[in-house]
């Protein structure tokens, strides 16, 4: 392009008169993030403690709106010369970066070669999987991190005068669903982010794929393959509840989050990192079950898959800068840090060491419930069906899939055909993308 | 045109015009080459690679039944925010039109809605009508009707339609009143004495004098419609629910920025671009002719 | 108008109140919303009259915010919106001047190319205007908040339109008096423009604060960020519930500035606006 000929050159003119000024050793980094509100002040207090704790380096962290704002902003800033040094991206947006060579500096790279030490072996797998490559190398690190699990409002079963156990499939759920129903409730169910819920999830939990080339683990000519015979089960079954008055559609995000606080809905599937939100504003008796799956799909229950962000290293940066990013990554993950955003947040922690400093301290005794995301993350060894989801132009296809399941909600059309839909409409956004990246 | 010009001078109108010159170039025609440029090229988001493609983008944007869709989706919004907004200026000048008393305050009152920001205007709405914590569904379900504009696709493009509208209202309002106060009285009155009816007066003097008027508010708001409506959508309904306030300016947005489709994205600013020409030349002959009218 | 009887008379007002009610019920509540508890919005319905929460959530939403320090964005949108409105005027008066005033070679030409911006909104060709202002090292400054936007012609059409209602004859006596174009144009022009200024002043000064999606991508440093892009960040994203009381009083403030130019210059606005469209 005519514009960015001359951006290089701006951009190693910036560089050359930054060097010249700023004494070696010391940097100033940039993070750029979509954390808002109350997760926005945690993440500024980690970042003025990180600062605090050494007076080398200097972290300064923005908030550049919600993710799609922010990874916009980045690659815009990248085009222009004037990225950040770390980018926090959502996990759907991980093909785009992993496919971007030389727009991003991978961790295990940026490790190895500032010599920060570094053991991948501390991690939780199940973690960053997600987001690391077929070899096992990491390239992104996770920050914020959630897996669905079912949120109860004990009150609302007890009114209606269920006594069940903590349903763990979706036949338990339905019973309970139907007495709700029957007792008068008038919104038994809703639910939270339905595609990383009720297909990305669901699909790894029932161990069957997602997509082909092990979810787009294998390589870019992967083909969308939700529509097999348990997600269309899955899908009519929902579909049915809706119809049925047993399941009431929130919206794309997490709308559905203050029904469930005002006590308007029971049951709830949501994020783990939900959480926060949950107890500061529920004003009754709630519990956390383990997302619930079919007994007669084989294999289930696998294991659930992240969602949320993890923060990619931006290529271009100077070597004292990639110092201090190393050492920022470095104290994001030290136990005591990793512990307390993950009891603050509900996001799960990245570090073996972060998990047992939480159970030591007795969190998950006094918090029930609040461990139940990593045990059903942690349970099985991953499969190529439950690594995770590598797909380009993945949040178009989040959009598309949102809008078939509207469809189904609203009656108008089958879970089959929604989701046959759905995935013929993905596949030419991956074949775009494909060709967009493959070259 | 050529009448009026009486000074001459070689350098002095270049001076005049250079700094807006500049600008436009600068960051108008420079950007819009751009766009058409990249219309013809299928990068990659980082702009790491790029290779040309020639028409596919504009093929691949023409065999999407979903951008032609939006074609519609944008004439029925554009054409409802017009008919909401233009009719509740006009009964609201007429009203305030027969007053005496108090019609500045009136008219105060009417105009500072003027002064609210669309996407803050989204956020008001969005407010109001959120399914959980909204007080008209509330109300709503008091009254037996469920809302739930997140999944109706009626309802949302109502509420962003409501929106957008009740934004330009103000504007409009304006435009109507100071129309109807430049009828002349006496024809009014003799009407009238003639023992026309009020409904009879309005249909027969005040809106046909009205009509330059409204023929331009018609441009004015279709275009509001068109391009500034981009907050409320923003902030109400994100184009969903599927893809039915999808319009055409945030389809742009939507793919380019959300999607990191550049070429695509860039493909719908050169069909936007063409559009627009249209609009203005169809606004500026209007204005032109009003001109010496 | 002709009046029958007051009954028709009392009607009207009636109506024209219901009207007002309807057009100020959003602001009202918006305002009910920005004084209560983050409980009384959670569960509906919400009360219809103010609570006692006015001072936390405002002090809340001035002081409180982290990633929003409303003072500062305010008086951001105030230099943007203000530069956008004098530059505009600035650059618009004088091409105006020279089209209207002037024969040149070249004339059509740049008349055209003037008026082909007039309504492409800044949207459309946002990823290149953003790559070019980088270039130019405006990221994070006034000039890059500022200068894109003033690139439309609608300000440069108003006031050709409005020279070309000026008598020739002012011009004609301007030059047998042997005055200068320049000495015409600050005794004469400016003068008579000064309604359409203020007018101008007033519509771009509301769309210059009002902008969202330009400032959200040139500013990458919180301290020169606007606040309407401010309180977009505020509704909630990601896996945060939000603050809607507080999001509500930021959004009071940032109609406030507007709604006030409004008010005040309202007597020189509308008569602007209405005779520099007409």
């Amino acid at each position: 392009m005519r514009v960015r000929t001359s951006l290089p050159a701006a951009a190693i003119a910036t560089l050359v008169s930054t060097l010249a000024v700023a004494p070696a050793q010391s940097a100033e980094i940039e993070f750029w993030h979509a954390m808002s509100n109350r997760l926005n002040e945690l993440l500024d207090e980690q970042v003025a403690k990180f600062n605090a704790s050494q007076d080398e380096h200097t972290v300064v962290a923005t908030n550049k709106g919600n993710y799609s704002e922010t990874l916009n902003a980045g690659i815009a800033a990248f085009r222009a010369g004037e990225q950040p040094a770390i980018l926090q991206v959502f996990e759907v947006g991980t093909a785009t970066m992993m496919n971007a060579a030389g727009a991003i500096n991978p961790v295990y790279e940026l490790m190895e070669n500032t010599g920060a030490d570094f053991d991948p072996s501390i991690y939780l797998e199940a973690v960053t999987g997600y987001y690391t490559t077929t070899d096992g190398e990491m390239l992104s690190l996770p920050y914020n991190s959630s897996t669905p699990v079912l949120y109860i409002n004990n009150e609302a079963l007890e009114e209606a005068g269920i006594d069940a156990d903590l349903p763990t499939t979706w036949a338990d759920v339905d019973a309970i669903l139907t007495a709700l129903k029957d007792a008068g409730h008038e919104c038994p169910m809703t639910t939270a982010w339905q595609s990383w819920i009720h297909l990305e999830n669901f699909s790894a939990y029932h161990n069957v794929p997602f997509a082909t080339q092990a979810n787009g683990f294998g390589g870019l000519d992967t083909e969308l393959a939700f529509n097999g015979e348990a997600q269309i089960k899955h899908i009519d079954t929902m579909g049915a509840w809706a119809q049925d008055g047993k399941f009431s559609y929130s919206g794309r995000r997490n709308e559905g989050g203050s029904r469930f606080h005002s006590g308007e809905c029971a049951l709830f599937t949501e994020s783990s990192a939900g959480y926060a939100g949950v107890k500061a504003n529920a004003e009754f008796d709630f519990s956390i079950a383990a997302l619930p799956y079919y007994d007669d799909v084989e294999g289930a229950p696998q294991n659930t898959i992240i969602g949320g962000a993890s923060l990619w290293v931006m290529e271009g940066k100077s070597e004292d800068e990639y110092l201090a990013v190393a050492a920022f990554l470095n104290f994001l993950s030290t136990p005591d840090i990793q512990a307390q955003w993950h009891q603050d947040t509900g996001y799960l922690p990245i570090t073996m060491e972060a998990y047992e400093l939480t159970r030591r301290e007795g969190f998950y005794d006094a918090n029930p419930g609040t461990d139940i995301a990593i045990i059903q993350m942690t349970g099985k060894a991953p499969t190529d069906d439950s690594k995770g989801l590598r797909l380009g132009n993945f949040d178009q296809i989040r959009g598309i899939i949102d809008e078939e399941l509207e469809a189904v909600w609203a009656g108008d059309k089958s879970a089959e055909e929604a989701l046959g839909s759905a995935v013929e409409r993905g596949n030419e956004l991956l074949r775009r993308f494909e060709r967009a990246a493959g070259n | 045109m050529a009448e009026r010009v009486v000074f001459r001078s070689v350098w002095l109108p270049w001076l005049l015009v250079a700094p807006q010159l500049i600008i436009t170039a600068v960051f108008f025609l420079w950007p819009a080459t751009e766009a058409i440029l990249q219309s013809t090229e299928l990068p990659d988001p980082f702009g790491l690679s790029t290779q040309f493609v020639g028409w596919d983008n504009f093929d691949y944007l023409f065999g999407d039944r979903y951008y032609r869709a939006s074609f519609l989706t944008t004439a029925i919004f554009s054409l409802s925010v017009t008919a909401l907004s233009m009719s509740m200026a006009l009964l609201l000048a007429v009203l305030a039109d027969s007053v005496v008393r108090g019609s500045g305050v009136y008219r105060t009152l009417l105009i500072w809605p003027y002064a609210v920001a669309p996407a803050i205007a989204g956020v008001m709405w969005l407010f109001m009508f959120q399914p959980s914590i909204g007080l008209f569904p509330y109300w709503l379900k008091v009254l037996g009707y469920e809302w739930n504009h997140v999944l109706n696709p009626g309802e949302a493009m109502s509420l962003v339609v409501i929106a957008s509208a009740w934004k330009q209202v103000s504007y409009n309002f304006l435009f109507f009143l100071a129309g109807m106060q430049a009828i002349p009285r006496s024809l009014l009155e003799a009407a009238a004495i003639d023992g026309a009816s009020p409904w009879h007066r309005f249909r027969t003097i005040v809106l046909p004098l009205l009509s330059p008027t409204t023929f331009f508010l018609l441009v004015i708001n279709v275009v509001y419609a068109f391009f500034e409506t981009f907050g409320v959508i923003h902030t109400i309904t994100a184009g969903g629910p599927g893809q039915s306030t999808m319009i055409m300016v945030y389809k742009v947005y939507a793919d380019g920025f959300v999607g990191q489709d550049l070429g695509s994205s860039a493909a719908q600013s050169v069909v936007l671009m063409l559009i627009v020409g249209v609009l203005t030349v169809v606004q500026f002959r209007f204005i032109e002719r009003r001109v010496h009218y | 108008m002709v009046r029958n009887n007051s009954l028709a008379t009392v009607l009207t007002h009636v109506l024209l109140i219901i009207g007002i009610g309807i057009m100020c019920l959003p602001i009202w509540l918006t305002f009910v919303g920005s004084t209560v508890t983050r409980a009384e919005i959670v569960h509906p319905p919400l009360p219809l009259w103010p609570g006692d929460q006015f001072l936390t959530n405002y002090r809340e939403a001035l002081f409180g915010g982290r990633q929003a320090p409303v003072l500062q964005m305010l008086w951001n949108s105030a230099i943007m919106a203000f530069g956008i409105a004098v530059g505009k005027i600035a650059i618009s008066l004088l091409s105006a001047f020279a089209i209207v005033y002037f024969r040149f070679p070249g004339r059509q030409l740049v008349f055209w190319t003037i008026f082909m911006t007039l309504m492409l909104p800044v949207e459309v060709r946002i990823v290149p205007t953003y790559e070019i202002a980088v270039n130019l090292k405006l990221l994070n400054t006034y000039a890059g908040l500022i200068l894109p936007l003033i690139a439309s012609a609608t300000a440069t059409f108003l006031f050709r339109q409005f020279f070309m209602t000026v008598p020739s004859e002012l011009a004609e006596a301007a030059r047998i008096d042997g005055a200068g174009p320049m000495r015409f144009f600050k005794d004469i022009l400016l003068p008579l423009s000064r309604t359409n200024i203020a007018a101008l002043f007033v519509i771009l000064f509301i769309y210059g604060w009002n902008q969202y999606l330009w400032p959200l991508l040139i500013t990458t440093d919180q301290d020169m960020n606007t606040i309407v892009m401010g309180i977009k960040r505020m509704i909630p994203s990601a896996d945060d519930y939000g603050n809607w009381p507080v999001t509500m009083a930021t959004a009071i403030l940032a109609i406030l500035p507007p709604a006030l130019v409004v008010i005040f210059m309202q007597r020189l606005f509308v008569k602007g606006l209405i005779e520099s469209e007409k």
